[in-house]
């Protein structure tokens, strides 16, 4: 069995993000630069079922510049048995999704695990478009996942509005991890030492013949307004008249 | 500051120790610091990510290489957790496992090592005695060879994990006075006439067991010997490169944290209508830290670089520690400063990072004999 998981390279949410003076994207210098969190959670679930099922073979795929090796090569130092870097600058999510609907044509994995969304620009767009473009079945925002034992569709516990929902989904399916489907483990340094030696392929974008410019331009960005400070009032009264005038949200 | 020595390996493993800390560290370090101790588990999850492995061969549960760098990623990153006991802890059940993979037995080794790197059991280093630490060569506690035994007698004392520890290597005198007459020993928790006692309440690191060790009649078989007889100095010397280079990142690891602590209140705190920040005194103090902390991390690169190259720069190593405490030291100051009151507080990390300077500017070698040893190396 093969396991495609596509993971991205963000800013770690700790970092303080800061708006170039031109308001076209972020300052990258001084940025740290991590696995995106739920990324890592879709890898953790297709090790888990790599040590459960034994013979499956887990490809990371991410797309990005080549900087992105190094989160790929975090993901092989958990676990992973090779990844596939395709080198590509300025996508919007429907490039990505292009692209990696070449990857998975290329690859023919059994199923596809994704991050339910990039905590940069929280699109939580790509897993739908590339299911979309696949033509195969999708399962979003996943808490739990249950392989069936011929391998040939998978239990999965959604979380939606209100509630949880439970479905039988047909596998070759894109699978989104949502933040409660596992703990990732960390990369173990024996783990880093084997990943020295795991293949790691790089392909340029350009050459898998998709389209590649952006649909979406961003046309300006901006930090969000500086928050006043807050005021102790003296009582009840004085606050529902604030929130009803002041704020207006009585 | 970008390091010419970071390599891919390094900073995935930078960042794993760095993720390991914050989330199952640093939440947890009042209150076992308060507790006076930490789980047990949180052994098992450091010695799963590979932290106790480096230099001991795969056989034994090792990595089955060295890497210098590594060692200090280590030191620094467990340091930023803001609690020097819980690194004490965590760490100085692994103070002695180079000695036992060069020197001991393959019987020793099999007994002690697997279990220590997995996180499962502790060792402890046992060298310093009340008459003494850092003068090794006049070591009172002695061994007699007895037939194929010898029989201890003595006492040990600020021994890291010298409570939890179940692994003791021990120095004792075999022959006569002065450096070569001393030899190392591995004495197992609960052997006949080996006794424990907590030390009392420590002014920091209270996470971190420290004890006094009593050795009466203690009966090892001479196999238990550790190395050649008469021989144990050079191996505690060689033992203590490595310490000192494990306390030096220790005292980078809490200088960056001082630093960081101090931005970060800084932004926070306003005073005089403005943000702490913005005054040129505090920007000053930050301007001032932030160069020492590089110039003190940039030396250590220098030293693991040498390390790796089998260059041991025993007197750079030397006095790194002195000047790494004493910028530990001063950033401890200056982050109290600009917390003011409140940095006056047990809570807040700076209050214990000021209270923990001594025991790194102390332990492994204090400053003044770190210098006397830089200077004895120069050959003066």
């Amino acid at each position: 069995m093969k396991i495609l998981v596509a993971i991205k390279r963000v800013p770690d949410a700790e970092t303080t993000i800061k708006v170039n003076p031109e308001g076209t994207g972020i300052v990258n210098a001084g940025v740290k630069w991590v696995v995106n969190p739920f990324c890592e959670i879709a890898i953790e679930e297709a090790l888990k079922i790599k040590e459960t099922k034994g013979d499956v073979e887990v490809v990371l795929v991410t797309v990005g510049r080549s900087e992105s090796q190094e989160q790929l090569r975090t993901g092989l130092a958990m676990g992973a048995d090779r990844a596939i870097l395709v080198t590509a600058e300025n996508l919007d999510t429907t490039g990505v999704s292009r692209v990696l609907a070449k990857i998975v044509e290329k690859e023919s994995p059994d199923v596809v695990f994704l991050g339910k969304q990039a905590i940069d620009d929280d699109s939580n767009e790509v897993g739908q478009m590339l299911a979309q473009r696949l033509g195969w079945a999708q399962a979003c925002y996943i808490s739990e996942f249950n392989m069936a034992d011929d391998a040939k569709s998978a239990q999965v516990v959604r979380e939606i509005d209100g509630g949880m929902r439970t479905d039988k989904v047909m596998l070759p399916a894109i699978i989104t991890a949502d933040l409660r489907l596992n703990e990732p483990r960390y990369a173990s340094l024996p783990g880093i030492m084997k990943a020295r030696k795991k293949p790691l392929e790089e392909i340029d974008g350009a050459s898998l013949g998709v389209d590649l410019e952006p649909k979406i331009i961003i046309k300006s960005m901006a930090p969000p307004p500086a928050r006043a400070a807050g005021r102790l009032v003296e009582s009840v009264d004085e606050l529902i008249n604030a929130l009803k005038n002041e704020a207006k949200v009585l | 500051m970008r390091s010419i020595y970071e390599t891919p390996d390094r900073k995935v493993f930078q960042q794993t120790i760095a993720k390991f800390v914050a989330s199952e560290i640093t939440p947890y370090v009042d209150e076992w610091d308060e507790a006076g101790e930490i789980p047990w588990e949180l052994h098992a999850k450091a010695g799963a990510l590979g932290i106790y492995g480096l230099g001991i061969d795969e056989a034994y549960g090792g990595l089955g290489f060295d890497d210098c760098f590594m060692r200090v990623i280590i030191g620094v990153e467990v340091a930023r957790c803001g609690a020097g006991g819980v690194g004490a802890a965590l760490g100085g059940c692994n103070i002695m496992t180079g000695p036992l993979q060069a020197l001991a037995s393959e019987e020793i080794k099999r007994k002690t090592l697997p279990a220590i790197m997995a996180g499962r059991e502790g060792g402890a280093l046992c060298i310093t005695e009340p008459s003494g630490g850092s003068d090794v060569a006049n070591m009172e506690t002695h061994a007699v060879r007895d037939g194929d035994d010898f029989v201890i007698n003595g006492s040990k004392t600020f021994i890291t994990g010298g409570m939890r520890a179940k692994h003791f290597v021990v120095g004792a005198r075999t022959g006569g006075p002065g450096l070569d007459g001393i030899s190392l020993f591995y004495v197992e928790k609960g052997a006949p006439g080996f006794t424990q006692t907590a030390l009392a309440k420590k002014m920091g690191w209270w996470a971190s067991d420290t004890a006094t060790l009593y050795f009466e009649d203690v009966r090892v078989p001479a196999s238990d010997m550790i190395g050649q007889e008469n021989m144990g100095f050079l191996a505690i010397m060689n033992n203590f490169n490595l310490e000192r280079v494990g306390l030096i990142a220790t005292a980078l690891g809490c200088s960056k944290l001082c630093l960081s602590e101090s931005i970060r209140y800084a932004q926070e705190r306003h005073t005089f209508g403005k943000p702490l920040i913005k005054h040129q005194v505090i920007r000053h103090k930050i301007a001032e830290m932030s160069s020492r902390i590089d110039a003190l991390e940039t030396y250590l690169n220098q030293i693991a670089w040498m390390v790796n190259e089998d260059e041991m720069p025993v007197a750079e190593i030397c006095k790194a520690k002195f000047f790494g405490t004493q910028v530990y030291e001063y950033c401890a100051r200056e982050a109290l400063q600009i917390f003011g009151g409140a940095g006056y507080l047990r809570g807040t990390p700076v209050e214990r990072l000021y209270r923990e300077v001594r025991v790194v500017a102390i332990g492994g070698g204090s400053e003044e004999i770190m210098r006397d040893l830089a200077v004895r190396q120069m050959g003066l």
